[in-house]
């Protein structure tokens, strides 16, 4: 009786071991031969690039009020919450300094326009993102068709690795209930609500994409923002990046980030 | 076994209520930090890494440096350790539970925790650091309760048991090595960025770990009637000396060649660390503290006289627990996150609640490793009595 008793917890254990490692396995596991059973639609309209890219003119944004549209028009469009505190603070776009926009970039005696000019800074959505390489339950990654890093706030455990392994600060933690930073009339409905405790980010306004629009910060622009897919020698980033000299945040890093500056 | 655990005297029932107390104080804390979310911590989006992954980190060091007496037992046949081989498996098992909870505390969706294991991604350090860990907890565990229970009937322990308590070796190692690769593998934070940081890591592993366990013998032999060794204590005391040093010979290096080289991404960390930097220096007085409390350490057991005294190296252990715990549980985390990629300053100090529920989680530990010792030690009683 006792000893039976035991080899029947003992063959349960080696039962749960097993059975953890099964997902284990399955991700070493060549994948199935005929891709997954599902199959994405793309809508008529939307827009679709290799790899969507922007090039920022800040020639033409000289002041914090030529700014100011743009960010409101993002975290508008993504219900993106305001908290007062520092700490609980979010954002997806905003305006820096050239040094703290390009540390390690910056030059003396620069022309006095171009360092007091505000600088946009956004995920630059890495062709070599270190944030992907460091989530460990892939709830950021790669979009495969068009290069968008995104995030899935309903899969992230809010480990906060990708934000630790971002070298540009990018992404932001919701350190309580996004709500609390919302008005709740101005909220948009057709933009997924997050909880506490997950990182966002911006997401190169994917969901406009998919119905044909352009990021929303392009839009309020007026042109000073271009967007576009960086493989096509067409494209409108791809002539803006043919016709002046642009700089990149960080390009030693290896990052091969896709938002380029012209200064 | 765990019978040995249930008979105690009064001061060990008011120890274990004491302790359960502050473990309940402290999950109250953390359940109003799950309701509003870890804003309730000092964390914010420039250093979103704090107390908690800092304690986590120098725990993974105390649990790695069990292996420093089960190396020279198994592997060199040492004899002198067998009667505290086993202080060393439970104390890495009681540090291993606090850092799986520092994890769970530190996570924003712990009810998502699982996640790591369903859709597990091997090219994240965390799903690695997560599988080794827990391996590390299971090995320990299982080999520690196995070779004691085999004490307890008089009788060798099983054969099986031989391969995985080699495997320890190694996995002690990992485990450590493993969570430096978290920090060490991250482009744009110059400070964690370097190839020294593991190596780092365990020497300071080694020589905390150790001093911890120096403590527990001598307050063992204080308190109950089985004897840890003078011999086993001198022989730690050397351990500590030597990982000691080669801890502070380490970081003289990194000091070398952020400032020979004098890159401004690879100065300005330590910069803020010791001088403060651009008017931040929140945390210069305890480095400073660290660094004395490791050189005190280096002092009291490199010095065969100090060493000797069971006294000095007491103090010498509790000054190195000290200067490694600043060093890595302030130091090392902080250091990494200022100043942030866009070269801006926010510095960061646990809040209240945070200091509350790190409280607790050690609180947690001790609870463990009392239980476990006190039995480990009733055999102990039993058959060397």
């Amino acid at each position: 009786m006792e000893s039976s008793r035991r080899r029947f917890i003992k063959m349960a254990g080696i039962a749960a071991v097993g059975l953890s490692a099964h997902p284990a396995i399955k991700a070493v596991a060549a994948a199935p031969e005929h891709g997954p059973q599902y199959t994405l639609k793309t809508g008529d309209q939307a827009l679709q690039a290799k790899q969507w890219a922007m090039v920022i003119d800040t020639r033409r944004l000289k002041t914090d009020h030529d700014l100011e549209p743009l960010i409101e028009a993002c975290h508008k469009t993504h219900n993106v919450p305001h908290f007062t505190e520092k700490n609980h603070e979010i954002k997806w776009i905003w305006e820096t300094h050239f040094h703290n926009a390009f540390p390690g970039n910056t030059s003396n005696y620069m022309s006095e326009e171009v360092e007091h000019r505000p600088y946009l800074v956004l995920c630059n959505h890495c062709q070599n993102p270190p944030c992907v390489r460091a989530c460990p339950t892939k709830a950021t990654f790669k979009r495969d068709s068009d290069g968008v890093v995104m995030m899935d706030m309903h899969r992230c455990i809010g480990c906060r690795f990708c934000m630790a392994a971002c070298p540009y600060g990018s992404r932001s933690f919701n350190f309580k209930d996004p709500l609390l930073g919302l008005n709740e009339k101005e909220i948009n409905l057709t933009f997924p609500r997050r909880m506490k405790g997950v990182v966002e980010k911006c997401n190169f306004c994917v969901e406009r994409l998919a119905v044909g629009q352009r990021p929303a910060c392009v839009e309020a622009s007026g042109g000073a923002l271009l967007f576009g897919d960086l493989t096509d020698p067409d494209s409108e980033v791809r002539h803006a990046l043919r016709e002046n000299f642009t700089i990149r945040r960080k390009p030693s890093l290896g990052t091969e980030p896709c938002v380029y500056y012209i200064v | 076994m765990l019978d040995l655990a249930l008979k105690g005297n009064k001061s060990y029932w008011t120890w274990l209520a004491g302790l359960t107390a502050v473990i309940g104080t402290a999950f109250i804390f953390y359940l109003w930090q799950l309701q509003f979310g870890l804003g309730i911590t000092g964390m914010s989006r420039d250093v979103s890494w704090g107390f908690y992954i800092a304690n986590f980190t120098y725990l993974v060091g105390v649990a790695a440096g069990g292996v420093m007496v089960v190396l020279p037992y198994y592997l060199h046949d040492y004899k002198a350790y067998g009667k505290v081989t086993i202080l060393g498996e439970f104390l890495a098992v009681a540090a291993l539970i606090m850092c799986l909870l520092f994890i769970v505390v530190d996570l924003g969706q712990p009810s998502r925790a699982m996640n790591v294991l369903l859709y597990p991604t091997p090219n994240s350090v965390l799903f690695w650091d997560a599988m080794v860990l827990n391996g590390y907890l299971l090995i320990n565990l299982v080999v520690g309760w196995n070779v004691l229970e085999a004490e307890r009937n008089g009788v060798h322990y099983q054969k099986w048991l031989k391969p995985i308590i080699y495997l320890s070796i190694p996995f002690a190692v990992s485990i450590h090595t493993v969570t430096a690769f978290l920090y060490s593998g991250l482009p744009g934070r110059g400070f964690w960025m370097t190839a020294i940081l593991a190596p780092r890591f365990l020497s300071s592993a080694f020589a905390a770990g150790p001093s911890l366990l120096i403590l527990l013998c001598l307050f063992i032999r204080n308190t109950t009637k089985f004897d840890p060794g003078k011999e086993q204590i001198q022989s730690l005391g050397k351990t500590v000396a030597y990982a000691i040093c080669i801890n502070v010979f380490f970081f003289l290096c990194e000091v070398f060649v952020a400032f020979y080289s004098n890159i401004p991404e690879h100065m300005d960390h330590i910069k803020y660390l010791f001088v403060g930097f651009h008017g931040h220096n929140a945390l210069v007085p305890w480095m400073w503290t660290s660094m004395g409390l490791m050189a005190l350490g280096i002092i009291l057991t490199v010095n065969p006289s100090t060493r000797k005294n069971e006294t000095t190296l007491a103090v010498a252990c509790a000054a190195i627990i000290g200067g490694t715990w600043i060093d890595k549980g302030l130091g090392m985390i902080s250091g990494g996150f200022v100043p942030n990629p866009l070269h801006e300053v926010t510095e960061y100090a646990p809040s209240g609640p945070e200091i509350v529920i790190t409280v607790g989680i050690y609180a947690i530990g001790a609870l463990i490793l009392t239980v476990l010792y006190k039995m480990a030690i009733g055999v102990k009683e039993e058959t060397h009595g």
